[in-house]
């Protein structure tokens, strides 16, 4: 049987230049906007020399030992903290939890600062505790949503029958779910980790004088020092460690990706029974764990020196308190909503053509395709594991070359933006993508539909659901995200976190209590972003995975 | 009701593209509009938008704003990019960064008229390539209430801080990660010397300083004068941070120590290579104007450079400014600011 499959598979799908196409625009934005900006930083750091002597310190390679730990230990909390949440937003039927599935992405668009401000709040000295739990506290959500993407498509039966078989829950859980769920884990972990070893803010408040990591290291080399060498071998170091973390995670990925049977979430989830519901209060603990900082948020919103006080939610029509804003709050979030709209369009395109092609490529016979694949796929994480910092000066140093002198327009800050949704929309699009039962597209084929219509009959059926999903996912990290934006965001077109870290240092209780107020209104923007696409996505979902 | 949904669903779409490529379209060069100057500045860059109204109705120049970080950030980039400027005039390098700047020839000769009426008292360079436009003092500031309420005197002077009648009670920045603690770091460099200043540190750090990494964290979280009321009633700020904490009986619940002070200048250039130097010299001239020195005080809580420009109301009270303030030459910080930054690191964080 699986000798079977595996001829069957072997039968090209695409034509390698149709596919080449397909891949011009993903790689060549990546070469745009990754690639030469960051070679051409680092070179810069080659040309003053001293690159060897700062990768031949000690204290280079103790950077990047406490980076890799922290970040791995981060990664682990997420995911052990993640799972039992995607298994509610899943398998559970239950009223409540398409509310979870929205509460559980509000983290992960809270600004580092005022995370950092909220964990200090609880741990006022700072440390090492504080510091994994922040990270770990961003990234549950990457772990929860990959994993419930592909987890309430799995045909619950299998599980089922191995109950019938007489297996308990946790070992039909261990060898019947677990491995299906495998490539989505392995997924999620990558990026998680990718997010933990490049963060900058929590590190950096929660780290303090103490803690340091390779990208704090860089930062400060390239902003406050100029010294370009030394971040330049920093820089080299951290991409090695990323590129190791790939490849570990393809190679978990690798032998378990099988075409699995997907069905609809519909027919899956049901309520939950016995055992289940320790699952269950696992995942709703890990739930209560992350709305406490934001509660906290909202409490700090409305608390003023003489009690309760909505200042701050109204201070948001204008500019702050002795205008510290150039715009109003509102301005402020509409422009966020605008520029996550186009930076999500941007990925979208980008991330679902490269995300086909990858697809395509696995299915293509031979060793050359495969590596390509998979070189290809690690090419499109590495935005991820390189220092917003380094992109960011490499902007400055080569997109003059480009028609229209790129870097001071605000075109930038969705592209950049697409550089760090990129990578998360592959990873949740791709899973899914590839478990599409490569005997229906065969059958559709051999029915004489064009590869072009396979795709619009069999693909983008079954996954559509999981390419709202991600798209969703994307435009909450794109409202979210700060470093790249701070880098180069106008000061007449900030973007909500901007203009909550702008207010945020300054002093003044209304400004602190605005800047409060502003990233209650980022969570609400999320919320309200997340609901509409989700319902948008289930109703699109349900019907065509139900058709189907 | 499925069509309904789709209707309004693709309707939002479109109205949500509309809006995306407003983002597109508005970039700003638009070449009907030549008389547009770019000045790149630091992230505090705040100015009243009817002031610039005004400046542009009257000169025709439209100022577009272009920030890139701290003071420090803004040096680099305008370093890196010095072959082909993001801008055509700078405004936010202080003077920590100045003589990097000007040993890179970042920026043009210029002499602005009205850099005589105060600002050429701040002058670092004999080509007048950098206009002093205003001045900020880090200095400590002390919770008042605090010390009143323990019953405990205030401290005065950087000797005070180091006294155990003081000890855990006083925050800092890392100068590695924050502009005013790098400039305490200088302060002390001047009060105590390049062979003096580590022992004054290591007696700061017996005596419980505590240092975290940015002014936010120090100022809104750590110190109990600030709207966060934190634990820790003395911390590095700003002789104009107390103008932001009068209470409702209209006195400041905070208070600068004057004999703490580091004075930090900030300058605006033209920026060589710039494609527009005779309209970015107005900029200039724009920045040192009476109209747009008296807004710097409310607006980016430092104190113009130009003589004679009125402070805002509660200032001459909460925030007076210092008489002396420590300084330091801008090529010996050159010289020896990485160095004094990795000094401090291995004494405080090692």
């Amino acid at each position: 049987m699986a000798h079977a499959t595996r001829r069957l598979t072997s039968r090209p799908t695409f034509r390698g230049a149709g596919l080449a196409a397909l891949a011009v625009l993903p790689l060549g934005f990546l070469v745009v906007f990754f690639a030469w900006p960051v070679a051409a930083i680092v070179a810069r750091g080659f040309g003053s020399g001293g690159v060897g002597t700062a990768i031949g310190d000690p204290l280079t390679w103790e950077l990047a030992g406490f980076t890799v730990a922290s970040a791995g230990v981060s990664t682990i909390v997420a995911v052990l903290a993640g799972l039992p949440v995607a298994f509610l937003l899943a398998r559970v039927r239950l009223p409540g939890v398409s509310l979870v599935r929205t509460l559980v992405l509000v983290p992960f668009v809270l600004p580092t600062v005022v995370v950092g401000l909220a964990f200090r709040a609880l741990w006022p000295d700072g440390g090492l505790l504080p510091l994994v739990l922040a990270n770990a506290f961003f990234n549950v959500a990457v772990v929860a949503r990959t994993v419930s993407g592909l987890w309430s498509h799995l045909d619950p039966r299998a599980v089922d029958a191995a109950r019938a078989l007489g297996a308990s829950p946790w070992r039909a859980f261990r060898s019947v779910t677990l491995p299906a769920l495998a490539p989505a884990i392995a997924s999620s972990a990558a990026v998680v980790f990718l997010f933990c070893a490049t963060s900058f803010g929590v590190v950096l408040i929660l780290g303090g004088a103490k803690y340091r990591t390779l990208e704090t290291e860089i930062y400060l080399r390239t902003v406050e020092l100029l010294d370009l060498s030394g971040a330049a071998a920093l820089s080299l170091v951290q991409f090695a460690a990323v590129v190791a973390a790939l490849v570990v995670g393809a190679l978990a990925r690798r032998r378990r990706e099988n075409a699995v049977r997907l069905r609809s979430r519909s027919e899956t989830a049901r309520r939950p029974r016995g055992g289940e519901w320790w699952a269950v209060s696992a995942g709703l603990a890990v739930v209560a764990l992350l709305m406490t900082p934001i509660v906290a948020l909202l409490v700090e919103s409305v608390s003023t020196s003489d009690g309760w006080s909505l200042a701050g939610y109204e201070a948001l029509a204008g500019q702050g308190s002795r205008g510290a804003l150039q715009v109003s709050g509102w301005d402020a979030a509409s422009m966020s909503l605008r520029t996550a709209f186009d930076a999500t369009t941007l990925a979208m395109i980008v991330g679902v053509l490269a995300s086909v092609v990858l697809v395509a490529l696995r299915r293509t016979p031979g060793r050359l395709a495969r590596g390509m694949g998979e070189t290809m796929d690690a090419a499109l994480m590495l935005p991820l594991g390189v220092s917003a910092v380094t992109v960011g000066f490499g902007y400055l140093v080569t997109l003059d070359a480009l028609p229209g002198d790129l870097r001071t327009s605000p075109l930038l800050v969705p592209l950049a933006q697409a550089l760090v949704i990129i990578p998360l929309i592959v990873r949740m699009v791709l899973p899914v993508l590839r478990s599409v039962d490569v005997r229906l597209r065969q059958a559709a084929s051999t029915l004489g539909a064009s590869p072009g219509r396979v795709w619009r009959e069999i693909d983008l059926p079954l996954t559509a659901r999981s390419l709202v999903a991600a798209a969703g996912f994307g435009y909450v990290v794109a409202l979210g995200e700060f470093g790249a934006t701070s880098f180069l965001a106008r000061p007449d077109a900030p973007t909500l976190p901007v203009a909550v870290a702008t207010l945020i240092s300054r002093p003044g209780e209304l400004n602190n209590q605005m800047a409060y107020a502003a990233c209650a209104l980022l969570m609400i923007v999320t919320v309200v972003a997340v609901v509409l696409i989700d319902r948008f996505g289930a109703v699109r979902g349900q019907n065509s995975v139900g058709e189907f | 009701m499925k069509r309904a949904l789709r209707t309004v669903v693709a309707a939002g779409t479109v109205a949500a593209l509309v809006a995306g490529c407003s983002l597109s379209g508005n970039t700003g060069n638009d070449p009907q509009a030549p008389a547009t100057v770019t000045l790149v500045t630091h992230d505090s860059w705040l100015a009243p938008q009817e002031v610039l109204d005004a400046f542009e109705r009257q000169s025709g120049i439209k100022i577009s704003v272009l920030k890139q970080g701290d003071a420090g950030a803004l040096t680099n980039k305008l370093v890196l990019t010095k072959a082909n400027p993001i801008g055509d005039v700078a405004y936010g390098i202080d003077s920590t960064f100045a003589s990097r700047a000007l040993t890179e020839g970042v920026f043009e000769q210029y002499t602005s008229p009205e850099a005589d009426r105060g600002p050429q008292r701040y002058s670092v360079d004999p080509e007048h390539r950098l206009s002093a436009v205003d001045l900020g003092d880090v200095c400590v500031n002390v919770d008042t209430r605090y010390f009143a309420d323990k019953g405990i005197p205030e401290p005065k002077s950087f000797a005070d801080l180091a006294d155990a009648k003081y000890k855990d009670l006083m925050i800092a920045e890392s100068p590695a990660t924050s502009s005013p603690g790098l400039a305490f770091l200088l302060g002390t460099v001047a009060q105590f010397g390049e062979q003096g200043w580590q022992g004054y540190w290591t007696q700061l750090k017996a005596n419980g300083l505590k240092v975290v990494s940015g002014w936010e964290e120090a100022y809104s979280k750590e110190f109990s004068g600030s709207s966060g009321k934190g634990p820790r009633p003395i911390v590095v700020s700003y002789a104009s941070s107390p103008a932001a904490e009068i209470g409702d009986d209209g006195k400041p619940r905070t208070k600068a120590l004057l004999d703490t002070c580091y004075r930090q200048v900030e300058y605006a250039g033209v920026l060589k290579g710039g494609k527009q130097v005779e309209k970015a010299r107005k900029v200039v001239d724009f920045l040192l104007s009476q109209q747009f020195q008296v807004t710097v005080a409310s607006n980016m809580y430092v104190y113009p450079a130009r003589q004679g420009v009125e402070l805002p109301q509660g200032w001459a009270q909460a925030a007076p400014q210092p008489q002396q303030p420590k300084t330091l030459e801008p090529a010996k910080i050159q010289a020896g600011r990485e160095q004094w930054i990795a000094q401090w690191r291995t004494l405080l964080e090692g």
